[in-house]
């Protein structure tokens, strides 16, 4: 407990000294705010065909921040882990008896705290800006914030578990995450997008991730079924994680 | 003496590659065992095997009477380890880094100390890749002694010093074996085997090829010391007929008499019965290098 203690202090620390997680993390999803808040501002749709017929920046919000855990998971997290491997901290953490679940613990511990700050920093955004609405279940949002982060931290584990090197880990994050950011649910509405737009979105864990905060936070209620393939997502990248993690 | 660390008959072998061919070997308590041979040679796959971090082939090995491979665990707990080729995250300060490392076992070492000892105090607060690679160094081995080992694995802990820092880690070193604390450790410099081991296992091609105190190796295998002068002197053919002279070298006028025993007092009297007085008359010591050159056919380097 102690070393995992000190370690998700460390990595903490570390995270927050690593300027390009810190963009991805923080500035990106600030940034699409405002850009989104310039463009529709957060008045509804007056049909109610487009952002679920609420207002785009009420629409936007939870999206932003299943975003965050999003970014955390697909690059964040795999590129540290597996700078890790190749650099051979990890070796010299196993030489150490420091356990993989230390470190796995850390970095899911670390993915919470700093989702929580992003989210907060989003939400304060919001309401300053555009007098956002604040969630309407919060109790209901904050269990759908936890399990949302604690799915693309594990996730995020697995890359790192199985990407061999750095530049695979960075590759392919940044193809998850822009394709997942466009698509969705936190670029263009889905309402306006194809039916081919439709089908990708639906075989990602974002899409997943943005309902389940979404409906809560919006008022319309608990969301089983997305939850229920978060909640797949998060085991089964446990599992796969504690299966085919290597040390070097 | 209790044996500290026993390797009976190890092999390890990387595909076509043999890495450890046969090695056996027993360290004992607060000893400093050396493994010395070139790069390839196997000795870091034979201190990573005592350490549970590879899986030799076959072969018994225990440290501190436990099996690294069934009782890694408990054992990690208790030695220290300097691996080659690794590293801390960049980001991560000295005094984090030792923080950190030691929260692993509940009663370790005082690391402000360490930090001080290995003069890296001044750096405290320095990134990791922000510190010079010796800076790295003495920090990667302060890391190895921050959970007060009772075995401590070495692995070219001064690749990468320069000459002064190199003695002050030398020092460092016999001060922690004065604590009882028993050092394996894994070199390619002769002079550090030789200065800083109580005995050593020249490894060459994944077999140990002699092991012995360094002075026991050097009588051993390369007695002979060089007595060497500049002279003119046509004939020296009565310097060869003394018994304790083994070969004479000439090179112009630079001669080199090899011999063992009293070859010196024996060149210098027969020198001076000649009439020969030579100014610059001074003896080479064997070292390891020869011992080495003369039991693998090839210098360390290669």
């Amino acid at each position: 407990m102690r070393v995992l203690f000190k370690l998700t202090w460390v990595e903490i620390k570390l995270f927050i000294r690593e300027p390009i997680t810190m963009v991805f993390t923080f500035a990106l999803p600030l940034i699409f705010l405002f850009v989104m808040g310039g463009v529709f501002g957060n008045t509804p749709d007056p049909e109610g065909l487009i952002f679920r017929g609420v207002g785009p920046i009420d629409y936007y919000v939870p999206a932003y921040i299943g975003l965050i855990s999003a970014s955390i998971g697909v690059v964040a997290l795999p590129v540290h882990l597996t700078g890790y491997r190749e650099r051979r901290v990890l070796r010299r953490f196993r030489a150490s008896s420091i356990s993989i679940w230390a470190v796995f613990g850390s970095q899911v511990v670390v993915s919470l705290a700093i989702s929580i700050l992003g989210a907060l920093l989003l939400i304060a955004a919001a309401l300053v800006a555009y007098d956002a609405s604040l969630p309407e279940s919060p109790g209901l949002v904050v269990a759908a914030f936890v399990l949302s982060v604690l799915s693309f931290a594990t996730v995020g584990v697995f890359l790192g578990a199985i990407l061999p090197t750095t530049r695979a880990a960075q590759g392919l994050g940044l193809i998850l995450f822009f394709v997942m950011m466009i698509l969705s649910g936190a670029g263009p509405p889905r309402e306006v997008m194809t039916e081919a737009m439709h089908w990708i979105a639906d075989a990602t864990p974002l899409r997943y991730v943005i309902l389940t905060l979404q409906d809560p936070w919006l008022g319309f209620g608990w969301n089983v079924h997305a939850s229920l393939v978060v909640g797949g997502f998060l085991v089964a990248a446990t599992l796969l994680s504690a299966r085919f993690f290597r040390w070097e | 003496m209790t044996n500290v660390i026993e390797v009976e008959h190890l092999r390890k072998t990387y595909g076509q590659t043999v890495a450890v061919d046969d090695v056996s070997f027993q360290v004992n308590e607060g000893e400093i065992f050396g493994l010395l041979g070139p790069n390839g040679a196997g000795k870091t796959t034979t201190v990573e095997s005592l350490q549970g971090l590879r899986r030799p082939d076959s072969g018994h090995l225990r440290v501190l009477g436990l099996n690294p491979q069934t009782e890694t665990a408990t054992l990690r707990r208790r030695i220290g380890s300097q691996l080659q080729e690794s590293a801390l995250p960049d980001r991560i300060r000295v005094w984090e880094a030792l923080d950190l490392f030691a929260a692993v076992v509940p009663n370790s070492s005082d690391w402000q100390l360490l930090m001080e000892q290995w003069g890296i105090s001044d750096k405290r607060k320095a990134a990791f890749s922000s510190l010079s690679g010796g800076q790295r160094q003495r920090l990667l081995v302060a890391l190895a002694l921050v959970n007060d080992p009772e075995v401590v694995f070495l692995d070219e802990m001064t690749t990468g010093l320069d000459p002064a820092a190199r003695r002050v880690a030398w020092g460092l070193i016999r001060a922690i074996r004065e604590r009882g604390t028993t050092i394996l450790l894994v070199t390619h410099f002769m002079d550090e085997a030789e200065h800083l081991c109580d005995r050593v296992a020249v490894v060459d091609r994944g077999r140990i090829v002699a092991l012995d105190a360094p002075q026991g190796l050097i009588t051993t295998h390369a007695s002979d010391i060089r007595v060497i002068f500049t002279s003119d002197y046509p004939d020296l053919s009565w310097l060869e007929e003394l018994p304790e002279v083994h070969r004479i070298t000439r090179n112009g006028p630079r001669i080199e008499v090899e011999g063992s025993g009293p070859v010196l007092a024996r060149v210098a009297a027969a020198l001076v019965q000649h009439g020969i007085v030579p100014s610059d008359l001074r003896t080479e010591q064997p070292t390891l290098e020869n011992v080495f050159l003369k039991l693998t056919g090839h210098s360390v380097h290669e």
